[in-house]
């Protein structure tokens, strides 16, 4: 009766961006055997890191991945989707980009610019949740607000198209710390990871934004302060938003509000999908959607790596999202369910046989 | 120098017409500056350019929809403007607009960009020619007589005017086999994608010696990528480094000798509208021997580039 | 007024998966009169009404207008034969006005003769005397009269039979009087009305003939005056009073042992908006009962803080306190369990020990979560006592049985050990093993000194634990019995409002 489910089982979820990233893999593996192959070079600003392709995915998908954890608890607390959140990294960039030319780069000024970006952040997130939690509007609607003008309102902070900032703290941040061979930006997706594990144990923020999601009504009868639960995820995306739009300034040293983060709200959506959270809301998994991150990311270096046309890249990368999203329907896991039931009873009936 | 002229005269129109509607009258319809840098200096170039010391009174309005484009200049014909420059945000449905204007007496220019419309219907259309901005670029490009060409070809937004035009003339050259493309891929306007496409050639091992970058903020991301994996690049390096677009820190960068070549793409067209329509006032007739006026439209080599140049033909800050 | 039958629906049966909504059911409406059709929730009333206005297909069964067997596949076809429905909810348009609300929509020219329309609209509505005029936007009307002018479009369809679904839920007094004249003019018009409604005593102001359903199959049809409101209410509960009195109340020790734990005076809400009073003492055992929507859900989520809460005062243990949201009720002692267990009860995805540990999680704080052992550990101590059958505390609690399901709930409350426990409908949809064993648990923790409010609609269940019922008609109470008193025969009595 009291029979725990394994590992696998509670996991389940996981399954599919994990064979989704495996296939890619091997797919590339036999198309080119040293895809994967990571070596140490110099870099020019003198220090040794690590290079290769798996190195570029796992960076390059620092962004997405901290948007798609923020973006899993505003789909599992709301049942729905925040599709500002790129406008939203642009402002935060943009905010961080004009703390930094007020003065002096120093170590102080980029702590203190990131902060104030989290909190202008968090102002807009507040703004998204409000509209979704006390006035019931539905969030891509209520966050279309945001999606229009909010790129607008990046430009207006800085008063001016592609501002640059130029810092050695920048360059650490944006892509190697001086004896450190990892990226940076891996690094700070790991730390996110890290603090939303350690908010998971130490609050029940996790059992609230299912709860929440999933039965709102019931949720309030048991003294749980819905509304307030749908605005903070909110917030903490709109923080996710802040840590994203300031990695993308690092990266470069410079903001283009146009084109800075530009669509990631339909990958960080679809890493969610990908990841088996269901975008009506409830249960997640936040390793999902980060798993669903670097399988988008794979997926659009595995598409450079093998030169597709310009005009092209884009259809094939819609027919393997296509692939991936079906085999995670239900439909396809109830079929799979019922074939995986047959084997085993087959193979009962066999050794009964024997 | 010139706009003390222009002061001069407008001065002398005033007194010698003694009437209150002495200033000319413009309404300029544009994109928004928060399109892009370039539409940012745009922007500002008419706002300087047709102003009140210049005798003008200006009329603005900014927005990338076409259709209220189209109600604004509407409006605009019917508060009596004197001229009507327009950057529209789509070429067509405009033939309606710009009869009502010849009918009321509106000389109008277009700027920036082309209409799908009869060309009687306007004076002059002050455009750039994104073929000759290709053009001029790969001629630079093959005047470094490097014993072979191998190029990562990074494009603009599929369909694009300006990659249409950028791209024309390197796909010439590489189907004459003087250059050979390594790699062709969009990395639509974005530096984080450029950087992306060209970590991935790095890491395929393929040689490659230049990158021809669309824009300037895709040559940013495709040095950004070099760096990371030291490869050098610009004027003493491995790799040559070409954008366009002009803009001041891609300019600085040609300065530091860590990029090479950039190509302009001027958004400088308010004095030329602004001489022609005193040549208009003053009873002349333009003498066009075409109604598309080409930009005059530079390229910039790090090794002769001047904190002149970077002042005059930058763009932003 | 004796007149024609004007619609005869004969045998008519209706299945859902899994459930048999109407079994064989006949119905019989004359011009000329109003026909209440009575039950208690689940009856078959409103499956009924939508199969006779074409929401629903029947399986089984005829219709016939005037003696002739009509065919209604859909609304249309219903309105078509002379069948008009006006619905609880107003379905009309707000920002039109009077005229284009009754007009619009009705025939299919493109042309709309504004001046004819108006005209006609003001003439309809002088004559059935609605104060409304033709011009006016029909959202600055009240409510009751929009509610009439739904009426008069739908009487002007050239009606024979008209389907007034609960028209009074949200009128007032004076409101209700408007729409009963309106009901005896349409009345003398010839037009037969079907009035379906929860409110007794206005059945017994206005009907003619009653027709009464239980559990999907028609009980009878009776001339009101045949029909005394008492008797009404056994055939709709399915109890025949001299059955009821035999049934002994079994031996109980559920009576004040102690000082009063929760008392509240002039308590009211936003849905429960008649001020009342009411206390339970340590160890108490008291109920409240009425039929459905006399407004004793209502009563104990006002208590609970579930609906905002807009007047009273509570004091508990002696002290006053403010209970304005569940929080602050959970915090003081007072637990709640919901009627409607799948919207307001189970956190359908989640696991039983998540669902267990809830109530008593969020009484902890936020930055205070409980241990994944203790969790594991109070689960399977209350899967334990309560014998829970689930394959894990992991199994999600959407694919326990509902008897089950409700013994998760149960012990999510029980482990915050509340003082005073209130169960709305604890036994409603769950088998009667199971039934037994939440009645037997409610008389051992009151043994133990907890207070708990126990609601039923089988008064049986409550008569062998309340040892004080406290009985509401039409949201207002109407009488408490206690001791001797508590017999199934004096609540229906006091239910029905006859008295002795």
């Amino acid at each position: 009766m009291k029979k725990k489910n394994g590992f696998f089982a509670r996991n389940a979820q996981l399954i599919v961006p994990l064979l989704s990233i495996l296939a890619l893999i091997v797919f590339n593996l036999f198309r080119d055997p040293s895809f994967f192959s990571i070596s140490l070079s110099v870099n020019n600003s003198g220090n040794t890191v690590l290079t290769g392709n798996l190195i570029s995915i796992l960076n390059g998908a620092s962004e997405l991945a901290v948007l798609a954890m923020g973006m899993t608890l505003v789909t599992a607390a709301s049942g729905g989707q925040d599709i500002s959140v790129g406008a939203l990294a642009a402002i935060a960039g943009s905010v961080f980009v004009k703390v930094l030319r007020a003065g002096e780069i120093t170590p102080v000024t980029v702590v203190v610019a990131f902060l104030l970006c989290c909190v202008v952040a968090m102002i807009f997130g507040v703004f998204n949740g409000t509209l979704v939690a006390v006035f019931k509007i539905q969030p891509m609607i209520a966050t279309l607000v945001l999606y229009t003008c909010g790129r607008s309102i990046a430009y207006w902070i800085n008063g001016g198209a592609s501002p640059t900032v130029a810092s050695p703290i920048l360059t650490a941040i944006g892509s190697f710390i001086p004896g450190v061979p990892i990226p940076t930006p891996i690094l700070i997706v790991a730390l996110c990871g890290v603090i939303f594990a350690l908010v998971f144990r130490f609050t029940t923020l996790r059992l609230y934004t299912q709860a929440v999601g999933i039965n709102q009504r019931a949720a309030r009868l048991n003294g749980i302060n819905a509304v307030g639960i749908k605005i903070l995820a909110f917030m903490i995306l709109g923080i996710c938003c802040a840590v994203s739009g300031c990695i993308a300034v690092a990266r470069l040293g410079y903001l283009n509000h146009e084109t800075v983060l530009l669509e990631i709200e339909m990958d960080a959506i679809l890493a969610v999908a990908i990841g088996g959270n269901a975008l009506g809301g409830g249960r997640f998994k936040m390793a999902g959607s980060v798993l669903g991150a670097y399988a988008i990311q794979t997926l659009t270096t595995t598409l450079y790596a093998m030169r597709v046309p310009s005009t092209a890249v884009k259809s094939y990368k819609a027919i393997v999202i296509i692939l991936i999203v079906v085999i995670g329907s239900p439909m396809v896991k109830e079929a799979f369910g019922r074939m995986v039931g047959r084997i085993k009873a087959a193979r009962a009936d066999g050794k009964e046989a024997a | 120098m010139k706009k003390l002229v222009c002061l001069l005269v407008s001065l002398v129109l005033v007194f010698a017409m003694a009437t209150a509607l002495a200033d000319i009258t413009v309404g300029i319809v544009n994109n928004p500056p928060s399109e892009s840098g370039y539409r940012e200096a745009n922007v500002k170039d008419f706002e300087a350019v047709f102003s009140a010391e210049n005798g003008y009174e200006a009329k603005t309005f900014y927005s990338l929809k076409n259709d209220e484009q189209l109600a604004a200049a509407q409006q605009f014909i019917t508060d009596g403007v004197d001229y009507l420059l327009i950057s529209a945000a789509a070429t067509t449905g405009w033939d309606q607009v710009l009869t009502s204007a010849q009918e009321n007496g509106i000389g109008v220019f277009l700027f920036d960009r082309m209409i799908d419309c009869d060309e009687s219907l306007y004076e002059a259309a002050v455009v750039s020619d994104m073929a000759n901005q290709g053009v001029t670029a790969v001629d630079w490009l093959l005047s470094q007589n490097l014993p072979e060409y191998n190029v990562i070809h990074i494009q603009g937004v599929m369909g694009n005017d300006a990659q249409i035009g950028r791209t024309a003339a390197l796909d010439e050259q590489a189907a004459a086999g003087t250059v050979h493309i390594v790699v062709q891929q969009t990395a639509e306007w974005s530096a984080d994608t450029a950087k992306e496409i060209v970590e991935s050639v790095i890491n395929s091992g393929e040689p490659f010696n230049v990158i021809y970058a669309e824009n300037d903020d895709m040559a940013k991301g495709a040095v950004q990528a070099l760096d990371e994996h030291g490869i050098t690049h610009g004027v003493n390096g491995d790799v040559i480094i070409m954008g366009f677009d002009t803009n001041k820190w891609a300019l600085r960068e040609l300065k530091a000798g860590s990029w090479n070549y950039d190509g302009q793409c001027s958004p400088f067209q308010a004095q030329v509208i602004s001489d022609m329509i005193q040549k208009l006032e003053a009873g002349e007739s333009l003498d066009l021997e075409s109604k598309q006026v080409i930009s005059v439209e530079k390229g910039f080599d790090a090794k002769t580039l001047t904190d002149e140049d970077i002042e005059t033909y930058g763009l932003g800050e | 007024m004796q007149n024609d039958v004007v619609l005869t629906m004969r045998g008519i049966c209706k299945s859902f998966p899994g459930v048999r909504a109407l079994h064989n059911v006949d119905f019989t409406l004359r011009s000329g009169e109003v026909h209440a059709l009575m039950g208690e929730n689940g009856a078959g009333k409103s499956t009924l009404i939508k199969v006779l206005t074409g929401v629903y297909g029947k399986d089984a069964g005829q219709i016939a207008i005037e003696g002739k067997e009509v065919a209604i596949r859909s609304p249309q076809d219903a309105q078509a034969s002379g069948i008009s429905t006006v619905y609880q909810e107003i379905t009309l348009c707000p920002n039109l006005t009077v005229a284009e609300n009754m007009f619009i929509g009705r025939d299919k020219s493109a042309l709309v003769p504004w001046k004819e329309m108006e005209r006609k609209a003001g003439e309809l509505l002088r004559s059935l005397d609605i104060p409304a005029r033709p011009k006016q936007q029909l959202s600055s009307c009240s409510l009751a009269v929009q509610q009439m002018i739904a009426i008069a479009r739908a009487v002007d369809q050239h009606c024979k039979v008209l389907v007034l679904d609960e028209p009074t839920s949200s009128l007032d007094d004076n409101e209700v009087a408007m729409l009963f004249k309106l009901m005896r003019d349409l009345k003398s018009r010839g037009v037969g009305i079907v009035f379906v409604t929860h409110f007794l005593g206005q059945v017994y102001e206005i009907s003619d003939r009653i027709t009464v359903l239980r559990n999907g199959e028609l009980v009878g049809e009776y001339k009101v005056e045949e029909l005394p409101q008492l008797d009404l209410v056994s055939k709709m509960m399915g109890k025949e009073l001299d059955d009821l009195s035999a049934i002994s109340v079994s031996g109980k020790e559920t009576g004040a042992k102690g000082e009063t734990v929760y008392e509240a005076k002039g308590l009211s809400s936003a849905a429960c908006p008649n001020p009342f009073d009411f206390h339970i003492a340590k160890g108490e055992v008291n109920g409240f009962t009425g039929l459905l929507g006399s407004g004793r859900s209502e009563s104990v989520r006002a208590i609970f803080g579930a609906d905002r809460v807009t007047g009273g005062s509570v004091t508990m243990n002696g002290q006053s306190v403010k209970v304005q949201k569940p929080i602050d009720a959970m915090r003081k002692g007072i637990a709640y369990l919901s009627e409607d267990r799948k919207d307001d009860g189970i956190i359908a995805d989640l696991s039983v020990r998540e669902n267990i540990i809830l109530a008593l999680q969020v009484m902890k704080g936020f930055g205070k979560p409980i241990s994944q052992a203790d969790a594991e550990a109070f689960a399977d101590e209350y899967i334990k006592a309560l014998e829970i059958k689930t394959a894990s505390t992991d199994t999600p609690i959407k694919s326990l049985s509902g008897g089950n399901q409700q013994k998760v709930i149960l012990a999510r409350w029980l482990l915050t050990h509340p003082q005073y426990l209130i169960l709305d409908e604890p036994t409603r949809g769950i088998d009667v093993g199971t039934k037994t064993e939440i009645q037997r648990l409610v008389l051992k923790l009151s043994s133990e000194g907890m207070s708990v409010t126990f609601i039923s609609s089988e008064i049986e269940e409550m008569l062998r634990t309340c040892s004080r019922l406290i009985v509401m008609r039409d949201r207002h109470i109407v009488g408490e019995l206690t001791g001797d008193a508590l017999t199934q025969d004096n609540v229906m009595r006091t239910i029905a409002g006859g008295g002795n």
